[in-house]
């Protein structure tokens, strides 16, 4: 799904990127840890093709496309989609209209999908205007909904949650990412998960989300470059144990 | 680039306060074709469809008047005088003939003007329309109006200002005193549609008593040659309320220095000014002054503009608090449509253009208060014309 080659890129003449290769195949949910600074945001910027962040080095191919230079709304009608940490207020334009946007013409019910995220009462207001951060979880997860992408980018999504939304922001991911259990009873797992089509790449800092959602695999990110891919919840333990450091040994 | 002096520089010798008159028309259905798609183009429905009566004026003379409601009056200026003496004493009442040229002018070689008047504790849902038109080259149309809410009233009044397709040059000089009694509510919404070569300048004084509100919103969308308007309102009673919306887009050449001036003179008076401007080239001084004169008052101003391109937008926030015990604030921001919020929404699937055009439309999105349902569409759909011309 997603393939990322020898990936250098700088922000405002800084290298932020130093190698990357990374590839998350269709159907799989990859989680990257790392300490802060080190290029989470970045990558996940990079590959939705943000200004400000230059690939001077490498590639990125998407459904065998390569999208190093293309822009951005390309990218998201190609299939990928994004949920932002601090995304920007748009005064006067409402809730309701940048779901509908999302949706790009398929019929979708918004009514449904907001109570679903209990957030039926934001649907009026201003994109972001004054969200708190687990509303603007719940804003970018509802247009992710209604968006549908084949690969999903999650920056964060468990940070400013309160412990009673996380479990929500949880399932919603887990549908997204159709790995919810709730209702696959007329066929058997393995039905389920082989005919799985939505990829993801997580970014935690914590991997406290860890407890919400299940994934295929973890990556590290070192001072901009990735150090370690496994297990998820492997790395986790070794993190929580010896911290960031412990990658720092691997990577010399 | 933009001198301001030499743009508001108007001779008044460059225009004729004399023209033909034009035939009163009973039926509104009848009149002209182009005419009509210029008045609906600033609110004023032809056919009338939820509206309480209807003034249209047509350089200097009044081509239809009605009311379908008793209890508000709509009728020419000099026709209200013959028949309500005590008229006089509510013009120039608070502005003076010798204020500026223009004053003057109006004083001098007055062309009628619209006067509404709704009777003590009469509401009216619907809104009366009104519409100053210019359809003569050269012509200065000089009009003097005068709007009454009387005590526990409310009343709406939608005006338009538009110039007939083919005109060239012209000026209009508009010198309005309202009054808002006891109690009282006026909704006044005004949407100007000029052209490219006219002159513009109203001038307008708004009194409002205690309990009494003011809703103005102003709307200029379309090119214009100059305009420079400073509606000053004066809360003079206890608990009176203002509130302003302002909604400007300058193109290229246009001269807009457009503000309001609201001094609270009564305890718990309060006011409230929002603008927001855009300009695709043109100019744009947008003020706002608050003046707070006695304890307990609460004011606030919000000014918020935008270049698109070039340009140029000045805006010039006031507050002068005179007593403690006042709560005034502004906020004003200039600059250009950030690029994070773009991206963004281009991140949802819009492209660069979709994704501007639909910040624009964002930012210009005030809530009006009061304004009919058909009339907001009618509003939304300019909006959106006037964004796909700027890009």
């Amino acid at each position: 799904m997603l393939q990322i080659e020898e990936l250098k890129v700088e922000v405002g003449n800084k290298t932020i990127l130093k190698n990357v290769n990374m590839e998350i195949p269709k159907g799989q949910t990859h989680i990257l840890f790392g300490p802060n600074g080190s290029g989470k945001t970045s990558l996940m910027m990079t590959i939705m093709g943000f200004s400000g962040y230059n690939v001077t080095h490498g590639k990125i191919t998407f459904k065998d496309e390569d999208i190093t230079y293309m822009p951005i709304h390309e990218r998201a009608r190609l299939g990928i989609g994004v949920s932002f940490q601090r995304p920007p207020t748009i005064n006067g334009l409402k809730t309701r209209s940048i779901v509908e946007i999302c949706s790009g013409g398929r019929p979708i019910d918004i009514e449904e999908l907001s109570k679903q995220l209990k957030f039926s009462d934001f649907l009026d207001r201003d994109v972001n205007h004054n969200f708190s951060g687990g509303e603007i979880k719940r804003s970018e997860l509802l247009q992710l909904t209604a968006q549908q992408p084949d690969l999903v980018l999650l920056d964060e999504p468990e940070s400013g949650v309160d412990l009673e939304s996380i479990v929500l922001i949880g399932d919603t991911i887990n549908s997204l990412l159709q790995r919810g259990i709730k209702c696959p009873k007329e066929q058997p797992h393995k039905n389920f998960v082989a005919e799985r089509t939505k990829s993801a790449l997580v970014i935690t800092h914590t991997g406290h989300i860890l407890d919400y959602i299940t994934a295929d695999k973890g990556q590290v990110l070192y001072n901009g470059v990735l150090c370690c891919s496994r297990n998820a919840r492997e790395i986790l333990n070794w993190i929580r144990e010896y911290g960031y450091e412990e990658c720092v040994r691997c990577t010399i | 680039m933009h001198d301001i002096d030499n743009e508001l520089e108007v001779n008044l010798d460059n225009y004729q306060n004399e023209t033909e008159e034009h035939e009163y028309i009973n039926e509104l259905d009848r009149i002209d074709s182009s005419d009509a798609d210029k008045l609906l183009d600033v609110g004023v429905d032809t056919k009338e469809t939820g509206r309480a009566g209807t003034f249209i004026q047509k350089d200097k003379s009044i081509i239809h008047c009605k009311t379908k409601l008793d209890g508000v009056e709509v009728m020419g200026i000099s026709r209200a005088r013959e028949k309500h003496e005590w008229l006089a004493d509510y013009m120039w009442k608070n502005i003076s003939p010798d204020t500026d040229k223009f004053t003057a002018q109006a004083k001098e070689n007055p062309h009628e003007g619209y006067y509404i008047r709704s009777l003590p504790g009469v509401k009216t849902e619907q809104p009366i329309q009104s519409c100053l038109y210019i359809a003569k080259d050269k012509f200065s149309q000089n009009v003097h109006n005068v709007v009454i809410a009387e005590e526990g009233s409310e009343l709406h009044v939608i005006t338009g200002c538009a110039t007939a397709p083919h005109l060239i040059s012209g000026l209009h000089v508009g010198v309005s005193e309202f009054y808002v009694k006891k109690g009282a509510k006026l909704i006044f919404t005004m949407i100007h549609d000029w052209g490219e070569e006219i002159n513009v300048r109203p001038r307008t004084v708004i009194n409002v008593d205690e309990g009494g509100l003011i809703v103005s919103n102003y709307i200029s969308l379309k090119p214009v040659g100059s305009l420079q308007m400073y509606p000053t309102t004066y809360l003079n009673g206890k608990g009176a309320i203002a509130r302003f919306n302002s909604i400007l887009v300058a193109s290229k050449g246009s001269f807009l220095d457009v503000g309001s001036k609201i001094v609270l003179n009564a305890p718990d008076s309060r006011a409230e000014i929002i603008s927001r401007a855009i300009t695709t080239g043109g100019t744009i001084i947008a003020r706002g002054n608050l003046i707070g004169k006695v304890a307990g008052i609460k004011a606030h101003l919000e000014c918020k503009g935008l270049i698109i391109n070039d340009g140029l937008m000045h805006a010039i926030p006031e507050l002068q608090g005179y007593v403690p015990n006042v709560e005034m604030s502004h906020e004003a921001a200039v600059g250009k449509i950030d690029q994070h919020e773009i991206e963004y929404l281009m991140a949802r699937g819009l492209d660069e253009d979709e994704a501007v055009s639909t910040i624009v439309r964002g930012f210009l999105n005030v809530d009006i208060e009061g304004l009919p349902e058909n009339l907001k569409n009618k509003l939304d759909k300019i909006v959106f014309e006037t964004q796909k011309d700027m890009m």
